[in-house]
């Protein structure tokens, strides 16, 4: 039977690799190159890169650094941010993405999802939504480029994004990015419900267990960066990731 | 040399580099006439079947193809889309496929009475391979294997099916005829055992 995925996103700023808390506060973590090589080692299912400053800076994606990525990595890779046009995307797959990740470009319009996804199939376009809760626990569409709440409903812009031809959604909770303190669950239950197509769930989770919770909750994957680069009460950088059959047992695919 | 055929679609970085790092030499090209000059050939493919196959028509690389595989017998590994070519024809798409093995690709179709599941199937997943097959020689039975796809392919004559996958119900998740070999799966992104997948395609 199909496995649940268990993602590492790792978060590239100025070309080194950090772990933001509630996208603020990125502290370095170090090399990626050397970070997606001991991924690679651990056998990870899955690994999601993701740009946190090309779009704000209005920057297309480091190509030279992501086909460094590619040599190291033997399993499907994901790379987001500063995507802005089919040229972008058809540039990352030739470098060995196996999937691409859109937020701003596709806030502005849902024109870029259908168009890459008529080029490559919509398994390999996934759109990312953050959610923020505001002031009255309401959540809120947030746009990571912009550091700002959206009127537009969160909801809303995922259903647009599905039908223009998206093929998962990554649905991160910014209240709860690097806390390690919990997942959303009442968020995940509601995306998942709601969604035709695999949901990966971000934003706070500190332990299997609660990587276990968010499954149970409906997302079809989980990911999650502090969880596999801090250690300890001190969070002192430190890659891990959990043994296969750990994951097998915890998650009842076997 | 292993030549990987560059039609336009698919993830040939990583095929390449994944030869690479295996210590074959390999190179990507599109150009039909480099093709005769392989000791084997891999076909890769992600996208739609109709759009393959136009492409292999209108690049001359089918008519080179067809005289490598069935005229010369130079070993071809097909992986995702390049596998489904090499049948046929396909639920996905009008044209017909190569048809070099007896086969048909379809698309996932549930019972009623069993809950439907996602299609794409997409993730890890186990191959379980016939008995005694080089191909699979030295990876475990607990393997997994990296899928993304939305059809499968169907063999007339259940001897040419190399291994099976279980989604929903078993499916062909690779194909053996002669020099022809296809795999559902991405070895490229399957890790140890994608690559030894690989290396055995590489030294048989």
């Amino acid at each position: 039977m199909l496995k649940h995925r268990v993602i590492p996103c790792l978060l590239l700023h100025n070309g080194g690799l950090v772990k933001t808390r509630k996208f603020g506060n990125p502290k370095y973590v170090g090399d990626p190159i050397n970070a997606i090589r001991i991924f690679n080692d651990k056998e990870v299912d899955e690994l999601m890169v993701l740009d946190i400053t090309a779009s704000r800076e209005r920057r297309e994606p480091n190509y030279a650094l992501i086909e460094q990525f590619a040599g190291e990595c033997f399993m499907p890779l994901c790379y987001g941010g500063g995507i802005r046009t089919v040229d972008h995307a058809s540039r990352l797959f030739a470098l060995g993405m196996e999937k691409v990740c859109l937020q701003t470009a596709a806030l502005e319009s849902p024109k870029l999802i259908t168009a890459i996804s008529e080029r490559v199939g919509s398994q390999s376009v996934l759109v990312s939504v953050d959610v923020k809760k505001n002031w009255f626990g309401k959540y809120e569409l947030y746009s990571a480029a912009s550091g700002k709440t959206l009127p537009q409903s969160w909801m809303k812009f995922v259903r647009q994004a599905v039908a223009a031809g998206a093929g998962e959604v990554v649905l991160n909770a910014v209240d709860r990015d690097g806390t390690m303190q919990g997942m959303d669950l009442e968020l995940i239950r509601e995306a998942s419900a709601a969604l035709p197509v695999p949901l990966i769930a971000m934003g706070g989770a500190g332990s299997l267990a609660d990587i276990k919770a968010a499954l149970d909750a409906g997302a079809s994957a989980v990911g999650a960066g502090a969880f596999f680069v801090f250690h300890g009460p001190h969070r002192a950088v430190l890659i891990t990731y959990p043994r296969y059959h750990e994951l097998e047992t915890l998650l009842g695919d076997k | 040399m292993i030549v990987i055929v560059d039609y336009g679609l698919g993830n040939l970085g990583s095929i390449a580099k994944m030869l690479k790092k295996i210590g074959a030499e390999a190179k990507v090209t599109s150009d039909p006439r480099e093709l005769k000059q392989a000791r084997k050939l891999v076909l890769p493919g992600v996208g739609a079947f109709n759009h393959g196959m136009s492409r292999l028509r209108e690049t001359g690389l089918q008519e080179a193809l067809n005289e490598c595989i069935i005229g010369n017998g130079i070993p071809i590994l097909g992986i995702c889309l390049g596998m489904q070519l090499m049948t046929r024809r396909s639920e996905e798409g009008s044209l017909p496929g190569l048809g070099w093995v007896k086969a048909d690709t379809r698309r996932f179709r549930f019972a009623e009475s069993e809950p439907a599941l996602k299609v794409p199937h997409m993730g890890w997943n186990e191959a379980t391979p016939r008995e005694g097959s080089t191909w699979f020689a030295g990876i475990e039975k607990a393997n997994r294997f990296y899928f993304v796809h939305s059809y499968h392919v169907v063999c007339d004559r259940p001897e040419e099916v190399l291994s099976v996958t279980r989604y929903g119900y078993d499916f062909a998740s690779a194909f053996e005829c002669d020099n022809i070999v296809g795999v559902q799966f991405h070895p490229e992104k399957s890790h140890r055992f994608g690559m030894a997948l690989l290396k055995n395609f590489v030294e048989i």
